[in-house]
């Protein structure tokens, strides 16, 4: 039962970044180019709603819909890896168009060479497990 | 209504939903940990520790992500009789200045996502390199969009907030200062 409300949750999500283009590389660009206001209405609103949505279940104390307690985890204090990382990142997002969760539904939408992009972003997380180590963090 | 593309309105709230479905169902908002749950399920635990886990912990975002390419299947093939991504005449302008001139007329630059394109080896390596640094930049800043500019900002989460400088600090320099290196019409 849980397993179809995640493939449900997921496919939701699917439909909903495919129709609204943050999956299109060209809407990513125009992001990047401040040339439109769509991924910022996008990213901006999904925020808006977010900050009250996670603020309500702390603030509630709400429990999960499986009857647990809700701790949600602060992210570890750092500089370094975030803006390191974050920069790499973005300059992939530029590149590829596509973020990890748009790569996905690009590969269900039959755009073939996405999958070319999946390969090297298994490869990168690869070799970041590898390298933690000795990466700045 | 439904069949053409979906405002930011519609959109941005949605996604926000969802982030806190996943909440609400005991588990967080991040896509881009699956890439390191495809490496457990490789077999890169034999390199090292950090890719050995219980992946059986982890199912329930393969399920997730399964969902995703379902909804761009349905996305795609049902719910979208026409394409084209309507990007400003700006964008336009820039892009047909690098040599895209599908800009305007498909989801997708045909230049670089169409099965054409593929035989171009250029493609190749800039899809490949493209990858690598989405992977690799994501675990090294622990999340991508989901779980740092929509789960880390709506948790109020200064290292999000860093590492979301970063996406822009490194998206700013790939298409100022590296497309016109990269691409020419």
């Amino acid at each position: 039962m849980k397993n179809i409300v995640y493939i449900i949750l997921g496919t939701f999500l699917g439909v909903v970044l495919y129709k609204s283009e943050a999956a299109s590389w060209f809407r990513i660009y125009e992001m990047f180019q401040f040339d439109s206001f769509h991924m910022y209405g996008i990213i901006g609103s999904a925020l808006a709603v977010g900050v009250v949505l996670v603020f309500w279940i702390k603030k509630s104390k709400v429990k999960s819909f499986f009857g647990e307690s809700i701790h949600i985890e602060n992210k570890e204090k750092s500089f370094t890896r975030y803006i390191l990382g974050g920069t790499l990142f973005g300059l992939g997002w530029a590149l590829a168009g596509a973020c990890p969760g748009p790569i996905y539904i690009l590969v269900g939408a039959g755009y073939w060479p996405i999958i070319i992009v999946l390969i090297g972003a298994l490869f990168g997380a690869f070799l970041y497990g590898i390298l933690r180590g000795k990466l700045p963090h | 209504m439904l069949y053409q593309p979906w405002p930011w309105y519609v959109a941005g709230p949605l996604i926000a939903i969802c982030m806190a479905l996943l909440i609400l169902m005991g588990k967080r908002f991040g896509m881009s940990s699956n890439l390191e749950t495809f490496c457990s399920i490789g077999g890169a635990g034999k390199f090292t520790d950090y890719f050995k886990v219980d992946i059986k912990s982890k199912r329930w975002n393969l399920l997730v992500v399964l969902g995703s390419v379902i909804g761009g299947f349905l996305g795609a093939h049902w719910l979208s009789p026409n394409p084209a991504v309507d990007i400003s005449e700006k964008t336009v302008t820039k892009l047909q200045k690098l040599g895209f001139d599908s800009a305007g007329t498909a989801y997708l630059p045909t230049e670089l996502f169409s099965l054409e394109s593929l035989s171009d080896l250029k493609v190749w390596i800039i899809l490949l390199i493209a990858g690598f640094l989405v992977g690799f930049g994501t675990r090294y800043a622990g999340g991508c969009t989901s779980g740092h500019a929509i789960s880390g900002l709506s948790n109020l989460q200064r290292p999000s907030l860093i590492a979301v400088i970063g996406f822009f600090i490194g998206g700013l320099i790939m298409v100022n200062l590296l497309f016109p290196l990269i691409f020419t019409a």
